[in-house]
C-alpha cells in the first residue's frame, strides 16, 4: 500500500488545500484508473505517456503536478491545445487526481522484479493462483480479480501479498460467513455492504445477497485463504511473478 | 389630499405584505410550521417542527409524491417552504421555484459561477428570504438577490475575490434588514469574514474579520503575518437570538491545516463560535473549541439554541457537537462552558479542562493514528433538539480514524462511491440521541456506513434523516426504533424538511440528483 499511503502523506502533509473534504487514499486511487480510461485513456495512453512533454508516472506534468494544479488544468483545459476543459464531478475530480498523483510511486518501489514471461508460466502452473483468482477470461472469480493488478497496486505491496497474505490483506477482499437461522453456512468474498445486507460472490461465482436480519451469524473473515508463497517460490520465482503481476494493466 | 391617498393605499399596500416574508414571521418561524423559512428552520436552528400529522403511529405508511432531478452532485440544498412554493438551489447556483405539492417548476434562475480556486466542491446548501426576496451566496463569493416571483435578479454584490481563494457554499441569514454570509475557502489561504449586506441594495453595512488584525484583541495568538491567510473560513449559516440580539457563527479550521508549525499559537478565532451584533457585527464573546488545531476540526457546525434548565436553573444554552468529537453546553449570553464530553472515541485530547479548553494528549499526531479522523466526529451536517424529548440529536461518526503520517502499514480507511467493503476498519456512521445535561448518549442508531445527513425532528415524535447508504429513515425519536425506511439510490447529504400544503404534511431530502418528497398513502 505504500502508493497510497505515500498519497495520502502528500495530501494531508504536503498539501493541506485538499483538506476540508478529503485526502488521496487508496480506494480513490483504484476508482481513479476507471475515470482515467473514461477521459484521459485516449489521448494520454495506457501509460500515461502518450502525450509529449507529459509523463505522469515520471510525474512530469505541464501545468503542475499537485491535485489543485491537476484539478484546475482538467476543468479548464489548456487553450491552445488538445486538452479539452473537462466537466468532472468532484468525486470523480478527486479520484483521477488520486490516481494521476500516485502513478509516479509504482516507479520507485525496491522490489526485484524478474521476467514476466517466466512469472507467467508459473503464475499459471506451479502457483496455481487461477484456482482462485481470474486473470482477464481465465480462472476463479471466486478471489479478487487480477487483470490490472499492476496498475492499481505497487509490486511492494504484491509482494508483502505473497509473502504474507493475511497482513497484507486489505479490508475490501475480505470473506464473510454467514449462517441461516436453518443452519446452512455460507462463505463469499464480499463485495459489497449496508446496514442491512450484504453482497457476496461465493464459493459457486454466484453473486449472492444476504440479508443480515435473516442470518444467525455473520462474521468478516480476517484470515486470508490464500496461502503464503515464501516456501514455495524461490526468490528468483518470486520476482518473476511480481513482473508478471506488474505487467497486469487491464485495458492495455 | 394627503391623508386620504394614505388610506387608500394602506388595504393594497398590507395585502401585498401578507404574502411577504417579514422579519417578524422569520422571528416566529415556529408559529408556521407549513412553512418553512429559513436553512435551520427556525434562528434558534433547532430543525425541530411541530406538525404531527405524521407520527411514530403512521410513518410506516409514508410514501414517496414527487422528484426533481437535477444533473450536479453534491446536491446538498436544504430546500425553503413558503405558501406552497418551495425554492432549491441545485448545484453550483441555480434556483429552482417548485409547486410544494408536486414538484412543477414555476421558474429556474440560472447563474453562471466563475469559481476562482475551489478547496472543495461547488456545492450550495440553500437561500434566505426576506419580503419577496431570495438570496443566495454563490461559489464565486457573490450574494445575489432574486425576486421569488420571477426568478429575476435583483442585485448582485462581490463579498470577496475567488481569484484568492474565496468562496461561498451557504445558505445566507436575514437578520431585521440585513442579509449575513460568511466566506469559505480555509483550504486556500483566505482571511475568513462574515459580512452583512444592505436586504434591498446590496450594500455593505459591515464586515467581521474571523482572524483579528494587528492591534485588534485576539491577535497575539498568531506569529508573524501567518494571520493574513491563516484561513478560519466561515461555510455554515449561523443562528441568531433575538432578545439578546446576537448572532453566533462557527468558524472553521486554521490553515495551513495540518501544518501548525508557520502558525503557533491558539489562531484566534478559527475553530470557534462567535457571537457578534448583527446591526454592527461588533464581537460580543467567542469560545474556542480546537486552540492551535492541526487536524482540521472545522467549527462549522449549526448553533443550536435552547432555553432549558440546567442543573435546576433556567439558562439560554447552546448546544456544539463538534467536529472534534467533543458534545458541549455553553451560556450563550456570555459564551461561558458550561460542559463538554466526548460523544465518539476520540484520542487527541486528556478531556476538557474547567474553562473547556482541550488538555491536548502526548501522543504526536504525525506519528498515529488520530480519533476522529479527517472528517470529524461529525461535520456541517445539521443536527436537531426536540423540545419534547429534550434530546439533541446529531449524525456521528464513530470509532473513526485518520493517519497523518509516512510509511505507515495500514491503510487510511476511506471509501466512496456505490462500494463500501472498508467500513469494519473504517468506523461507522450513527444518529445519536444525546442528553445536553450530561452528555450521555441515549440511544444511538448505527449505520453500517457513514453519514452526512443532517436530522429534522418534529411533534409527531418522528426523527427523520439517512446517510450515505442512500437510506433515508423515520425513527422514533424517544428510543430510536426504525419506522420506516425507504432506499433513495444516493447519498443522503443534506438537511431534510418538513412543511404543509393543503392540509397535508410533506417531508422533504435531497439525495444524489434527487429532491425526494414524501408523505402519507
Amino acid at each position: 500500500m505504500k502508493f497510497a499511503i505515500s498519497a495520502t502523506a502528500f495530501a494531508l502533509l504536503a498539501l493541506p488545500a485538499w483538506g476540508q473534504h478529503e485526502a488521496a487514499l487508496a480506494v480513490d486511487i483504484e476508482n481513479g484508473l476507471h475515470v482515467y480510461r473514461a477521459y484521459c485513456f485516449t489521448c494520454h495512453g495506457p501509460e500515461g505517456a502518450s502525450v509529449p512533454g507529459v509523463d505522469f508516472r515520471r510525474g512530469e506534468f505541464r501545468h503542475g503536478a499537485t491535485r489543485q494544479e491537476l484539478t484546475a488544468t482538467i476543468r479548464n483545459g489548456i487553450p491552445g491545445t488538445a486538452m479539452p476543459a473537462n466537466n468532472l464531478d468532484t468525486d470523480d475530480m478527486r479520484r483521477v487526481t488520486a490516481y494521476l498523483t500516485s502513478l509516479h510511486d509504482f516507479q520507485s518501489s525496491k522490489v526485484t522484479l524478474g521476467d514476466a514471461q517466466r512469472g507467467s508460466e508459473l503464475f499459471h502452473g506451479k502457483g496455481q493462483c487461477l484456482n482462485c483468482h481470474r486473470v482477464e477470461t481465465q480462472g476463479s472469480r471466486v478471489g479478487p480479480d487480477l487483470s490490472e493488478i499492476g496498475a492499481t497496486r505497487s509490486a511492494d505491496f504484491l509482494e508483502r501479498t505473497l509473502l504474507d497474505p493475511t497482513k497484507a490483506m486489505l479490508p475490501q477482499d475480505r470473506f464473510v460467513r454467514g449462517v441461516s437461522k436453518d443452519g446452512k453456512t455460507i462463505v463469499g468474498r464480499r463485495l459489497n455492504e449496508n446496514t442491512d445486507t450484504v453482497q457476496i460472490i461465493d464459493e459457486h461465482e454466484n453473486l449472492v445477497s444476504l440479508v443480515k436480519s435473516e442470518l444467525r451469524e455473520f462474521a468478516s473473515l480476517r484470515t486470508s485463504t490464500m496461502p503464503s508463497y515464501k516456501e514455495k517460490f524461490s526468490d528468483s520465482e518470486l520476482a518473476d511473478v511480481l513482473a508478471y503481476l506488474v505487467s497486469l494493466k487491464g485495458l492495455n | 389630499m394627503k391623508g386620504l391617498r394614505l388610506v387608500a393605499a394602506l388595504p393594497m399596500l398590507s395585502a401585498g405584505l401578507s404574502a411577504q416574508v417579514t422579519f417578524d414571521r422569520l422571528l416566529h418561524a415556529d408559529r408556521e410550521p407549513q412553512n418553512w423559512l429559513t436553512y435551520s428552520g427556525t434562528y434558534a436552528s433547532n430543525r425541530h417542527s411541530s406538525l404531527a400529522q405524521i407520527n411514530a403511529g403512521n410513518a410506516k405508511d409514508l410514501e414517496l409524491k414527487w422528484i426533481f432531478q437535477v444533473h450536479n452532485t453534491p446536491f446538498e440544498t436544504t430546500p425553503l417552504v413558503i405558501n406552497g412554493i418551495m425554492y432549491i438551489t441545485q448545484p453550483p447556483n441555480d434556483v429552482v421555484a417548485l409547486d410544494a405539492k408536486s414538484g412543477a417548476v414555476f421558474w429556474a434562475y440560472e447563474y453562471h459561477a466563475k469559481p476562482g480556486r475551489l478547496c472543495c466542491a461547488a456545492v450550495n446548501r440553500g437561500l434566505a428570504i426576506l419580503g419577496d426576496t431570495l438570496y443566495m451566496a454563490t461559489v464565486d463569493a457573490h450574494l445575489v438577490a432574486i425576486d421569488s416571483k420571477t426568478g429575476r435578479p435583483i442585485w448582485n454584490v462581490q463579498v470577496a475575490d475567488p481569484e484568492q481563494g474565496y468562496s461561498m457554499t451557504m445558505a445566507p441569514l436575514v437578520i431585521k434588514d440585513k442579509v449575513l454570509v460568511g466566506t469559505a475557502g480555509g483550504e486556500m489561504g483566505i482571511r475568513g469574514r462574515i459580512a452583512a449586506y444592505e436586504a434591498s441594495t446590496g450594500k455593505e453595512a459591515w464586515t467581521f474579520y474571523t482572524i483579528p488584525a494587528p492591534g485588534e484583541p485576539g491577535h497575539e495568538t498568531w506569529t508573524g503575518d501567518a494571520w493574513q491567510h491563516g484561513g478560519a473560513s466561515v461555510w455554515l449559516t449561523g443562528s441568531y437570538d433575538p432578545e439578546l440580539n446576537l448572532t453566533y457563527w462557527g468558524v472553521g479550521n486554521p490553515w495551513p491545516d495540518f501544518d501548525d508549525s508557520v502558525r503557533p499559537g491558539d489562531n484566534l478565532y478559527s475553530t470557534s463560535v462567535v457571537a457578534l451584533d448583527p446591526d454592527t457585527g461588533k464581537l460580543k464573546w467567542h469560545y474556542q473549541f480546537s486552540p492551535g488545531d492541526h487536524s482540521d476540526y472545522d467549527s462549522v457546525q449549526i448553533p443550536v439554541l435552547v432555553n432549558a434548565n440546567w442543573r435546576g436553573a433556567p439558562r439560554q444554552m447552546m448546544l456544539w457537537a463538534n467536529r472534534n468529537g467533543f458534545f458541549y453546553a455553553l451560556d450563550r449570553t456570555t459564551g461561558q462552558f458550561l460542559s463538554g464530553k466526548a460523544f465518539v472515541k476520540q484520542n487527541w485530547a486528556n478531556g476538557l479542562d474547567d474553562s473547556g479548553r482541550p488538555i491536548k494528549s502526548s501522543k504526536k499526531a504525525e506519528d498515529d493514528i488520530t480519533y476522529p479522523g479527517i472528517q470529524g466526529g461529525t461535520n456541517w451536517y445539521s443536527p436537531s433538539y426536540s423540545p419534547r424529548t429534550g434530546l439533541f440529536y446529531v449524525g456521528a461518526w464513530d470509532n473513526y480514524y485518520s493517519t497523518f503520517t509516512k510509511g505507515a502499514e495500514t491503510p487510511l480507511p476511506w471509501r466512496r462511491g456505490l462500494i463500501n467493503s472498508w467500513t469494519d476498519d473504517a468506523g461507522h456512521g450513527s444518529i445519536m440521541a444525546l442528553d445536553p445535561a450530561t452528555g450521555d448518549k441515549k440511544w444511538e442508531f448505527k449505520m453500517y456506513d457513514v453519514t452526512d445527513s443532517g436530522i429534522l425532528t418534529t411533534n409527531g415524535d418522528v426523527l427523520f434523516s439517512g446517510g450515505r447508504e442512500g437510506n433515508f429513515y423515520a425513527l422514533d425519536e424517544r428510543n430510536g426504533s426504525m419506522l420506516w425506511k425507504s432506499s433513495l439510490g444516493g447519498d443522503v447529504a443534506s438537511g431534510p424538511i418538513t412543511y404543509q400544503v393543503d392540509g397535508k404534511q410533506y417531508v422533504a431530502v435531497a439525495a444524489g440528483h434527487g429532491l425526494f418528497v414524501f408523505g402519507l398513502r
